[in-house]
């Protein structure tokens, strides 16, 4: 395997619609973003770019197949070679991760990753419908058909398992709301809708806000749940050849960020088929804290345990918590970023409400309002505002992740976002992780700064 | 729920009574500031589908009995069809499961996606049984669903059968679905 480079990234606007372009043009949106990042001409990238991966979740909301190939051919890449990825909510995560793997196997020296979904095309109900395709079509959608419910199933085991609790779940909320507050790409940094007629600043919004918000599926509220997006990210990523390629065509990267490792996991479609057997240990747990525990059962994610650990090992990490700088997870649900952090070890299984009550998660630079505390050691989650505040463009979003993380390693987001708010000062590894339904398919990816 | 759909649906119209359709067409080819030009498509299709390997699964349904898949190398059963084992890959065998059980986890849906949203408010629960280590998704019903508490877990439940004619010469006969059987709290 050839070391693989993370060089440049690009995002467009995620909004509830963005009737104002096709979803091509709205790529092309992302990708010159990329390109401004790089200085270089979407001409030269075209030069320097050997292969594509396109990635959106769904061709239900397109209505047209093959939309992977019509985005790479409005980019002008034909004749090269292209494919396309899905793997449900992780599609994005899954892209940046098979443009790693075409670099790493030689394949090519610069691929593109870029992603996309135009979830405005149906109208909301329809949508949440087209996303409860994605669980058993024949045992599961008939009797549920609604991911939330889903989830909130799940989390009525965890709290039960293990005494999480609504407010833990608000917290993680008011944390990603007030983070996107300074994060000018987020769909959700002004005013919040708490569906009950009510509207919040996204900087003032509270634990008793997302308490009152309306209830879609008990215990999770309004504002404890994602919201679909149109929108899309890009991301190039080279071999040490091809940073030699950039560098001949002018391209100007900030700082060289490496994917250090990647890590897949799978779980059974059916979440009553999940076994409830021993826990998979990571490097620093102890097997004793999970004495009688039943695993992982319907309250945690067997996959993203499965993901992390294997991106742990290629990367050579051994404790999380004192490696990581910042963790950008998939946090559909304020319920999943709680189970997400305990699948990554930063958590003990269990622990997860207790570890965002002790602060550690959140940014040291924000005011979160009273009885919310900010621990001094810190590892930010979700310092972007996560898909609650950033909004959920399914196939944009893995990338999306890739996007903000590469930021914060090469120490640009003042001059993305406009502010250092949301910088982690001296980051130098993070990790991304994105999920698909009730975690079904998680694909988790370490990036590191090579300081030359 | 309907009038959500409704809300939602007419914001739309509005929007697309007002979308580029309405305007000229510019002489000298400069189109800025006219927006996009909206439009709704319907879609429908009727697919032929087949429950395939499963297909036993609902005729127990019909008979109102409830199947579950058992690999004897492994000795492990599910509360839902699997052909074959996910450990050792061998075909399983059918096993008839019991018509009471508990509550694993559960949750009162208040919206839905758009097939289900007439139904909302309803209760989804994973039931558990003695002595299978799978799960069964069901619509958990007869509880007061306007107040939902973890309490709920580990209560004792029975299932109950949409009452179907078990004459499979009635023409065409009815399909069986996985919502012909749904679970209630267990009467002491």
């Amino acid at each position: 395997m050839r070391p693989v480079f993370c060089v440049a990234g690009g995002v467009s606007k995620f909004a509830k619609a963005r009737k104002d372009k096709t979803f091509q043009a709205l790529v092309r949106e992302a990708v010159d973003e990329m390109c401004q990042d790089l200085r270089i001409s979407h001409r030269r990238l075209r030069e320097v770019t050997d292969e594509t991966v396109l990635s959106y979740f769904s061709d239900h909301f397109t209505g047209q197949l093959k939309a992977g190939s019509m985005v790479h051919d409005y980019l002008g890449f034909c004749p090269a070679g292209s494919h396309r990825v899905e793997g449900g909510g992780a599609t994005g995560g899954l892209c940046f991760q098979e443009a790693y793997k075409t670099i790493a196997s030689g394949a090519a020296d610069i691929c593109l990753a870029c992603g996309f979904e135009t979830m405005s095309s149906v109208l909301t109900w329809k949508g949440n419908e087209f996303i409860a395709l994605a669980s058993d079509v024949t045992f599961d959608f008939p009797v549920g058909g609604f991911y939330s419910g889903y989830y909130a199933a799940m989390v009525t085991r965890h709290m039960k398992e293990f005494g999480t609790t609504v407010e833990q779940m608000a917290m993680v909320s008011v944390k990603n709301h007030r983070n996107a507050v300074h994060n000018p790409y987020a769909q959700h940094a002004g005013l919040v809708d708490l569906g009950n007629g009510e509207k919040v600043r996204a900087a003032d919004l509270t634990v008793a806000d997302v308490l009152r918000s309306v209830e879609i599926a008990w215990p999770l509220k309004r504002l404890d749940i994602c919201t679909m997006s149109d929108g899309a990210a890009a991301c190039l990523l080279a071999s040490e050849k091809g940073l030699r390629k950039l560098q001949r065509a002018r391209a100007r990267i900030p700082a060289l960020v490496k994917v250090s490792g990647i890590g897949r996991g799978q779980d059974t479609m059916r979440l009553a088929d999940r076994p409830r057997g021993e826990v998979i240990l990571l490097p620093h747990e102890d097997p004793e804290l999970y004495r009688g525990l039943k695993y992982p059962g319907v309250h945690s994610f067997r996959a993203g345990r499965v993901a992390a650990k294997q991106a742990y090992e290629r990367a050579g990490i051994t404790d999380p918590l004192c490696k990581l700088d910042f963790v950008e997870l998939h946090d559909a649900y304020t319920s999943s970023e709680i189970q997400t952090v305990e699948d990554l070890g930063l958590a003990p299984y269990g622990r997860g409400g207790a570890f965002i009550e002790s602060g550690l998660p959140f940014m040291q630079s924000i005011r979160y309002g009273d009885g919310i505390r900010v621990a001094p050691a810190r590892l930010p989650v979700n310092p972007s505002g996560g898909l609650i505040a950033c909004g959920h463009p399914v196939g944009a979003t893995g990338l999306m992740q890739a996007v903000f993380a590469l930021w914060q390693l090469q120490r640009t987001i003042r001059a993305r976002f406009g502010s250092d708010v949301l910088q982690v000062p001296g980051a130098r590894c993070g990790l991304i992780h994105s999920h698909a339904g009730t975690g079904s398919y998680v694909a988790v990816s370490v990036l590191e700064r090579v300081d030359a | 729920m309907r009038e959500m759909k409704k809300r939602e649906h007419d914001a739309y119209e509005r929007i697309i009574a007002k979308s580029g359709i309405t305007r000229r067409f510019p002489r000298n080819l400069d189109f800025s500031g006219i927006p996009p030009i909206l439009f709704l498509q319907p879609y429908a299709i009727e697919y032929v589908r087949s429950y395939g390997q499963d297909s036993p699964f609902f005729l127990g349904l019909r008979e109102r009995k409830l199947l579950g898949s058992e690999c004897k190398a492994c000795r492990y059963r599910w509360a839902t069809p699997r052909g074959h084992c996910m450990f050792c890959g061998k075909e399983t065998t059918w096993f008839k499961l019991p018509h009471c059980g508990t509550v694993h986890a559960f949750t009162v849906c208040r919206f839905g996606s758009e097939a289900f949203l007439d139904e909302t408010p309803f209760a989804l629960a994973y039931i558990e049984f003695e002595d299978v280590q799978g799960l069964f998704l069901s619509r958990l019903k007869e509880v007061p669903l306007d107040a939902p508490t973890l309490d709920w877990i580990g209560m004792p439940v029975e299932a109950r059968f949409a009452s179907r004619p078990s004459a499979p010469e009635q023409q065409p006969p009815a399909t069986p679905s996985v919502v012909d059987v749904w679970f209630v709290p267990l009467k002491q």
